[in-house]
């Protein structure tokens, strides 16, 4: 086995969706056992990176290594096999909602492997310990929260013992103490299990106290790379607008228009 | 000019969903033989789409023999051979009615059901997640549903038959006074094995045509409220075509 510090990356990729360039030239390394966030304003293509990394997309162009194995070179079965060692948290959580928390948890396990009964029940509930939800087990997930099927999420993606983590916007929608329990639980998870997390996110404060590593991401290239307080000691102007959250600066706040007064005065209708 | 755009816009637009179709059901083909290692998964989508149906279906079946009964008598009674109503409600139910109107019935009762859950499943990354868990969806959700309808159709196009000959008897004997044993005897006497296996054959390719069209519009269906409910209408519409137009494809070859 490899041990390299570099996990999983992206070399030069290019993708792009109905003639529309998402990346142009992507260059992006994971660093293994870190936390890496990948930052960026909505619709830079976050969740598309996302689908690379995990295979479910093909770059036109460029590499996508996963422990130095190039994506684009595996079959169907063997990239299935590679993602077993990796646990994906989808941004609603994507609980399977004809069953409930417990067999939520328990389906990789049965999907996968042919331990008895009893073992696959210990499994489950120390993984659901683990995220703190090991009483809400027998509820379905329509009567979770927002944060408590985001934990069992958390709970199904970890059951396998991947090497990697993904987190897709893991904080969107959350109140505050969730949040923080979150925030504790992907660092906590990382550190103890010796994972690689990934967290892709517009979140500026939490990722700030989360990650090791941060890329910003803007137009299809990365523009800033770094530890939080390196980034937020740039001076970039498109890194300082993302971060403080300004309304002016190089993303602009009005979608291209034409002339304002010139629109109102003539009270045409938009087509 | 703009018509002809159109027409031949249709036109490809019709071969394009075709080759998706016939994509689809190759690999749904493909997983068949892994998805039957885990019968309960099949066992569960039979239950669903199955036994859930049930009702329905004896309740069309029981009122469309009823029909047949008092149509069939007034008809019959013209050539005096009300004891033929047996034989007559007993073919049309089993060769032509039974399986096709169980079809239709199944289509906007179990048909929506499924491209509905699995467009939702869609919608809410359900089906993602699974791949990301290394399970193929095709295989641990499509498959089973298909296969649980396959088994489901002739099943319950015997119990609309049933119900149907029962709702015949109702009207024919116990209503209008035809001769009990005439009824039933001319029954036994004049159908056939054959009649039996025909509508059998005939619930099978429905049951595949029905499934398969219900998932292939869930699995495909644009991830948003509006495009699962037009996904959901696109299933009753297709498959009832498709079952009419199969119908008499079968019955031409198989007669």
């Amino acid at each position: 086995m490899t041990s390299s510090p570099v996990i999983a990356s992206l070399s030069g990729v290019g993708y792009a969706i109905r003639g529309h360039r998402v990346f142009d030239g992507l260059d992006l390394p994971i660093a293994r056992g870190r936390v890496t966030a990948i930052m960026g304003p909505s619709g830079t293509g976050k969740t598309t990176l996302l689908r690379l990394l995990t295979g479910q997309l093909q770059p036109d162009r460029g590499r996508v290594e996963v422990d130095g194995v190039d994506l684009a070179r595996l079959g169907v079965d063997a990239l299935y096999a590679l993602r077993r060692q990796m646990g994906m948290l989808f941004q609603n959580g994507a609980l399977l909602t004809d069953i409930d928390v417990y067999e939520n948890v328990a389906f990789p396990l049965r999907e996968h492997t042919d331990l008895p009964e009893s073992l696959i029940a210990r499994i489950v509930l120390m993984k659901l310990q683990a995220v703190g939800l090991r009483g809400a087990a027998r509820l379905m997930p329509a009567e979770l929260s927002g944060g408590m099927a985001r934990r069992v999420a958390l709970a199904r993606a970890i059951v396998m013992d991947p090497k990697i983590l993904i987190y897709d916007e893991p904080f969107a929608g959350l109140d505050p103490i969730a949040m923080g329990v979150v925030l504790r639980l992907i660092r906590n998870m990382n550190d103890a299990l010796g994972l690689t997390s990934i967290v892709v996110s517009h979140d500026v404060h939490e990722v700030s106290q989360l990650a090791d590593q941060v890329y910003l991401l803007s137009e299809g290239k990365v523009i800033a790379a770094g530890s939080p307080q390196e980034l937020h000691r740039s001076t970039e102007p498109m890194v300082r607008q993302f971060l403080t959250g300004g309304e002016e600066g190089p993303v602009p706040f009005h979608y291209p228009a034409s002339d304002y007064l010139g629109q109102l005065l003539g009270a045409e209708v938009p087509s | 000019m703009s018509l002809a755009k159109d027409f031949f816009g249709m036109l490809a637009e019709l071969i394009r969903k075709w080759g998706r179709f016939s994509w689809f059901a190759i690999r749904l083909v493909a997983v068949t033989p892994r998805a039957l290692r885990k019968p309960r998964w099949i066992i569960e989508q039979i239950h669903n789409t199955g036994a859930r149906s049930l009702v329905i279906i004896m309740l069309s079946g029981l009122f469309v023999g009823m029909v047949l009964g008092l149509q069939g008598y007034d008809l019959l009674r013209r050539f005096g051979s009300t004891e033929a109503l047996g034989t007559a409600a007993a073919l049309g139910l089993l060769r032509e009615l039974g399986p096709v109107v169980t079809a239709l019935l199944f289509a906007g009762r179990a048909g929506t059901a499924l491209t509905s859950e699995i467009g939702l499943m869609s919608a809410t990354d359900q089906l993602a997640a699974m791949e990301m868990m290394a399970v193929d969806p095709v295989r641990r959700v499509l498959a089973p549903r298909v296969l649980g309808g396959i088994v489901s159709m002739p099943l319950l196009a015997a119990i609309f038959a049933l119900l149907g000959i029962f709702g015949a008897y109702l009207v024919g004997v116990v209503m209008m006074g035809v001769n009990a044993g005439q009824f039933w005897s001319q029954m036994r006497a004049s159908v056939e094995l054959h009649d039996v296996t025909e509508g059998v054959m005939k619930s099978i390719a429905f049951g595949v045509a029905c499934s398969a069209i219900a998932v292939f519009e869930g699995y495909h269906a644009v991830p948003t409220a509006e495009g699962v409910g037009q996904a959901t209408t696109r299933t009753v519409v297709v498959s009832s075509v498709a079952v009419l137009v199969l119908d008499y494809m079968l019955t031409a070859a198989l007669l």
